[in-house]
């Protein structure tokens, strides 16, 4: 039978995001081995990084741990976390890679304990929270994370207080000495899953980002609203902790813009309707403004924007900002045209949040390493290698998991050729 | 309301740069931009939707687009790198051409009646005739008023270099190659507006 000669193909699946954790359980589940390679310390990607789910409003994290228990039970699936795909050669059905793996510092004995966090006195700026909070130099990145266990910063490793927390460890699980090593290993079929980062907000330069206190990205907003989070999940002003209930959305920051992204990022509209959510929630008497230039929930969201429409909090302008100004209250002052009216506005928030749109990673850190792939001009992924979700274009995550799952398809089908 | 379906397409091919109207999206970014628009009626946005709605005589005896001073402040922040301020300048001039403009626009009256003929005539600007020729465009009483008021700036110019007070006689070297250009020019506008 071609399947029991096929069932010793393995797939590799590069990023850990929901769209490569599809993949790799969908594939591993119909009986193929699956090797996953994740860049950070953990899985999820984006995802862990959101505070709730549009349209629904519930939690990503059940959503994830349900692919994490499916990893877990699943023994065709090995997966690298800290570890990244140097090279690819051959070609579909016989491809040869060279992965990196990047020294964690902590050995998989870590039962997730937290003494030597509790022990280490040097403290970093969170990455995990986008730098708004500073988090100890040996960590996980919270409670749910997957895998568990604890990594510690490169730089920290190199230094004496090091070794000193390696030996509050009570199972030795600390290894400030860890090195990279280098794998090889032969793949029928490669999915590129490496999906997006926030369009750095710096680069739009009339709205202020990282000039004003108060203008923050969606993406720091949605830690802002995390229990996890900065915060505790109270959504309050970067400059002075007080309460913002008075908060603007600004979308396209950075998209549709021949200066920027000139593409859309589909989701960046929905995820303002959620967070408006997330402010109305919190506050009763808060007011939120949505500056757009044209909504996009496409298909079943519209049902969302019905919701959001029927909130009496939330108002609209119809006017892309010309530029934001800061008042002598620290308030982000917003400038532009309402274009439904002509009028010129000059509206103060306690809080501007950037509807920033999606920057695939295979266009700055992730290209893929391989002579026959293929990317447009954005970066995505288009051929050579298969792509999933974000990889392959900006989308949700319902429409990430379907274009992943027909990935596991295409890579099953590269494997039973082979076999 | 009437809709004059024809004044867009007219715009596109005989408007210098008018054809990029088609791609303005309406964000409004550029009305935001504009340092002038306080003092416009209608902003760039407006202008573009006008055109692509129709609206000739509001567009074209409009004084909106004789304001602009070319800062540019448009033009780096549109989303879809419309030239703006140059579909302006050219909207300006399809005016012109098609005899439409405010005669009593005073930008208007400053390009076509003084700066234009000054600068044909010698192929070059003369600074001291065009101020006078600016200043007393209004009447005389008018022009010694607004002399004084900017006397010291003159004064100013004047030790500067900036200004040269003897007025350019004679012709540019070249000066028939420079008419040759113009009249180019024209012919080239010419076969633009002829064409349907
Ligand atoms: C503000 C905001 C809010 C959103 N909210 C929602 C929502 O509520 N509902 C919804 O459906 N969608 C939402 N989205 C969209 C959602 O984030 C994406 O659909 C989802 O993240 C796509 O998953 P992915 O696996 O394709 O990519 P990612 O989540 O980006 O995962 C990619 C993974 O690949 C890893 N990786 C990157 N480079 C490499 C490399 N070189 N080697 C190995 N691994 C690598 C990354 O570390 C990451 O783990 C939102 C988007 C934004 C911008
Ligand atoms: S490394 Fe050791 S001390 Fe730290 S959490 Fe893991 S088991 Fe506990
Ligand atoms: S989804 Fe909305 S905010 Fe995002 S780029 Fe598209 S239109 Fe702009
Ligand atoms: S900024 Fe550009 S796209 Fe936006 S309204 Fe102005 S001309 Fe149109
Ligand atoms: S170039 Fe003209 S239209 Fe553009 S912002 Fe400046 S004055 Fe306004």
């Amino acid at each position: 039978m071609a399947d029991a000669h096929a069932a010793g193909q393995t797939i590799l699946v590069v990023g850990g995001g929901i769209s490569g954790l599809t993949t790799a359980v969908e594939a591993a589940e119909t009986g193929y081995n699956v090797l996953l390679v994740e860049k950070d310390p953990h899985l999820g990607g984006r995802v862990a990084q959101h505070n709730k789910y549009f349209p629904k409003l519930c939690s990503p994290t059940c959503g994830l741990e349900i692919n994490y228990q499916r990893i877990k039970n699943n023994p065709r699936i090995r997966y690298l976390t800290l570890a990244e795909v140097e090279e690819i050669s051959g070609s579909e059905g016989n491809y040869t890679v060279r992965i990196r793996k990047n020294p964690r510092f902590v050995t998989e004995a870590c039962t997730g304990c937290g003494d030597c966090s509790a022990v280490c006195t040097t403290e970093v700026p969170d990455p995990f929270n986008f730098g708004m909070n500073q988090v100890k130099a040996i960590r996980n990145n919270h409670a749910m994370a997957f895998p568990s266990w604890y990594y510690m910063d490169p730089e920290f490793a190199k230094t004496e207080a090091a070794k000193t927390v390696a030996k509050s460890c009570p199972v030795g699980a600390i290894q400030p000495d860890m090195e990279a090593t280098i794998i090889e290993e032969q793949v029928a079929a490669v999915v590129w899953a490496t999906g997006w980062k926030p369009y750095d907000a710096e680069k739009i330069r009339p709205y202020g980002f990282g000039q004003y206190a108060n203008v923050t990205t969606n993406m720091r907003f949605e830690r802002l609203a995390n229990v996890y989070g900065p915060t505790s999940g109270k959504i309050v002003r970067p400059s002075d902790g007080k309460e913002a209930k008075k908060v603007a959305f600004i979308q396209c920051a950075g998209s549709r813009d021949h200066n920027y992204l000139p593409f859309c990022s589909r989701v960046c509209c929905l995820a303002s309707m959620k967070q408006a959510a997330y402010v109305r929630d919190q506050y009763p008497d808060s007011e939120v403004t949505i500056f757009y230039i044209d909504l996009r929930a496409m298909d079943r969201y519209e049902a969302f924007l019905q919701k959001t429409r029927d909130d009496a909090g939330i108002s609209w302008m119809k006017s892309k900002p010309a530029r934001i100004e800061e008042d002598a209250n620290g308030n982000p002052v917003v400038i532009g045209e309402n274009t439904l009216t002509g009028e010129r506005y000059a509206l103060p928030f306690d809080l501007v949040v950037l509807a920033t749109g999606m920057e695939p990673h295979s266009a700055v850190d992730a290209k893929v390493p391989f002579a026959g792939a293929s990317q447009d001009d954005y970066g995505f992924v288009t051929g050579g290698v298969l792509a999933a979700g974000c990889a392959a274009m900006p989308t949700d995550v319902a429409s990430s998991v379907q274009s992943a799952t027909a990935m596991a398809m295409k890579a099953i089908h590269a494997a039973v050729k082979r076999g | 309301m009437t809709y004059d379906l024809t004044f867009a397409k007219d715009v596109y091919q005989k408007a210098e740069m008018g054809h990029w109207i088609k791609m303005c999206m309406q964000c409004g970014v550029c009305a935001g931009s504009c340092p002038l628009r306080a003092h416009w009626q209608h902003s760039p946005r407006q202008l573009f939707q006008m055109v692509r709605a129709g609206k000739r005589d509001e567009v074209l005896k409009s004084s909106d687009m004789w304001m602009c001073t070319s800062c540019y402040n448009c033009i780096v922040r549109c989303p879809r790198e419309l030239p703006i301020t140059h579909i302006i300048h050219g909207l300006a001039r399809y005016a012109e051409t098609q005899g439409a403009a405010d005669p009593k626009q005073p930008t208007r009256r400053f390009a076509v009646d003084v700066f234009w003929k000054n600068i044909t005539a010698t192929g070059r600007v003369g600074e001291a005739m065009l101020t006078m020729r600016l200043y007393f465009q209004d009447g005389i009483g008018a022009g010694i008023q607004r002399g004084l008021e900017m006397r010291d700036s003159a004064l100013g110019m004047l030790k500067t270099r900036r200004l040269n007070p003897i007025p350019f006689r004679g012709k540019i070297k070249g000066y028939d190659g420079f008419t040759k250009m113009l009249a180019k020019a024209a012919e080239l506008e010419q076969k633009l507006e002829n064409k349907a």
